[in-house]
């Protein structure tokens, strides 16, 4: 078990921010953590990597409890802060040697030109990391939680403000890097838990409103499927109401929506409706149920 | 610790705080000791060192200032304090690790001062007749001055995310504990008590161990307001975990 949290409250003020979870996180799993502004999820890792306290409740990284062990949860985690926070006047190089310092790796030169590379820093370590732009900025911040090569990485909203070009290649290397790293990572873009993780912890309020494998997200949640239809000629409502497994039809004449059970083979059904009636289907559209709506309907309860 | 004094020293130079610290202390002191015909010691016809002992408190307290307001202040405001304390480090070592970055480059700072001595005992008559053991006195005491003052720099600058606010805090401070209770003791409803004020402030020691009278009283005095400052750095420093 890489990461263990049991009933994790923490309260700021009057304020619950998040609100006894409990979830475990298996080695070597990509886990997404889903959830609108505020809800949660950076408290929650702050908690994990000892920045800040819990108010109550436990919580272990790879067995340690982080309040007891809070110096070798430190050594065995790698942290990349939302909004990445960084020393802007160090060059790439010494800032990267500092924290190989810090976490006293073995053959620095060597483990720092490895992350340079797998961070595609390669042309800018030269630079003072105040010049560099906000996607190599991340990288940085990603190669200084990579450095002493952890088990477990933590990596608040790794994506957020970069072009489309650099999150696509953040998420390959966060990919590659969860082939055998843990990795929890937050984010509010649901196209990146689909791209990149294996589960998905959806988060709002401070409570956990889903946890399951990305895959099933989509089709667990949801027991119905949404189709747009339109008939050559008008057709009366009723008609199609009373075709097996619907649940609920709208729209007039010739253009309809409705929704069905899954696997309630509603196309066929509205086929043969049609030939009955001497009617023909000019369009009929299944609508995927995207993440996003997943989202939407779990977090604005 | 070393790591972390490492990092906070290189970017002393890097920011050329540390060359700027070093030009302005020296070129004050120059001045005061050799130049000007109101306090040089080329005028003043005694071979001592006085006059540098006596200006370089004052300069500290807002030299030493300057150096220690932006060791906090500034990783508080980047953000940057989640990223290393967020590592395998605990908070004494972060602490002490600024710390003695900060009275390293005092320390080297003072450091070419050593050259004024030589040039006194020069110049004295007969050559070398200079009261060797105040120098030495006078060199630890300002030493042991300016570590409290930083102590009292990385203190104040715990305290605040905004330098300038660090800045001033720290001068106050310097300033209050370095000459404030002197002049406390002066105040009518003071007088007169046996056990002087006075004592509290880090004048009356420094002064003491400027005779060249090395007193293990004046160095406890020392000892222990570094470490007043220092663990009520680390408390502030924690108090973000209550």
């Amino acid at each position: 078990m890489s990461i263990l949290v049991q009933n994790l409250s923490k309260i700021y003020g009057n304020q619950k921010a998040i609100d006894s979870i409990n979830f475990e996180i298996e080695k070597g799993q990509v886990v997404g953590f889903l959830g609108p502004n505020g809800a949660g999820k950076s408290t929650t890792m702050k908690i994990l990597t000892c920045f800040i306290p819990q108010t109550s409740g436990k919580a272990f990284v790879n067995g340690l409890d982080i309040e007891e062990n809070s110096i070798e949860v430190r050594r065995q985690l790698g942290y990349l802060p939302e909004h990445n926070p960084l020393y802007l006047d160090m060059y790439v190089k010494e800032y990267l040697s500092f924290v190989a310092d810090v976490f006293k790796v073995k053959q620095k030169k060597k483990r720092i030109a490895e992350c340079i590379e797998i961070t595609g820093l390669t042309l800018e370590h030269r630079k003072k990391i105040g010049q560099l732009s906000k996607g190599y900025r991340q990288r940085v911040g990603l190669a200084q939680a990579l450095i002493h090569d952890p088990s477990v990485l933590i990596l608040d909203e790794p994506t957020s403000g970069l072009d489309p070009n650099q999150v696509v290649e953040i998420r390959q290397l966060i990919k590659n890097l969860g082939k055998e790293k843990t990795v929890l990572l937050s984010t509010h873009q649901l196209t990146e838990v689909e791209a990149i993780c294996d589960r998905a912890i959806i988060i709002n309020h401070g409570a956990i409103v889903a946890d399951k494998p990305t895959n099933e997200l989509k089709s667990g949640l949801d027991k119905q499927t949404t189709i747009d239809v339109i008939f050559g000629n008008s057709i009366r409502k009723a008609l199609i109401e009373k075709l097996p497994g619907i649940r609920s039809v709208s729209g007039e004449g010739v253009e309809f929506t409705l929704t069905a059970e899954i696997n309630s083979k509603i196309q066929e059904a509205l086929f043969s409706l049609a030939v009955k009636e001497g009617n023909n289907i000019l369009s009929m559209n299944q609508r995927q149920t995207s993440l996003e709506e997943v989202f939407k309907t779990l977090t604005t309860e | 610790m070393i790591t972390i004094l490492k990092k906070e020293f290189r970017s002393f130079l890097s920011l050329l705080i540390a060359y700027v610290v070093m030009i302005v202390f020296l070129l004050i002191t120059g001045l005061v000791a050799w130049v000007f015909s109101d306090t040089s010691i080329l005028e003043g016809g005694y071979a001592n060192m006085d006059i540098m002992f006596n200006t370089a408190p004052w300069i500290f307290i807002f030299l030493v200032s300057a150096i220690t307001m932006r060791s906090f202040s500034e990783e508080k405001k980047a953000g940057t304090l989640e990223t290393i304390t967020t590592k395998p480090i605990s908070d004494m070592s972060i602490i002490l690790g600024k710390y003695f970055a900060c009275l390293l480059l005092v320390l080297i700072t003072l450091l070419p001062t050593l050259i004024y001595y030589y040039s006194v005992s020069q110049l004295a008559n007969p050559i070398g007749n200079i009261d060797t053991g105040a120098v030495i006195g006078s060199y630890i005491g300002l030493i042991f001055l300016a570590a409290i003052y930083v102590a009292i720099g990385i203190f104040s600058s715990s305290l605040t995310d905004n330098q300038i606010v660090a800045f001033i805090l720290s001068m106050f401070l310097c300033f209050f504990f370095y000459s404030a209770f002197d002049m406390l003791k002066n105040i009518d409803l003071l007088k007169g008590s046996q056990f002087g004020i006075d004592w509290f402030g880090i004048g009356y020691h420094y002064s003491n161990i400027s005779f060249g009278r090395v007193d293990t009283r004046d160095i406890v005095y020392f000892i222990s307001m570094i470490c007043l400052f220092i663990f009520s750095t680390k408390a502030v420093f924690s108090s973000r975990k209550w």
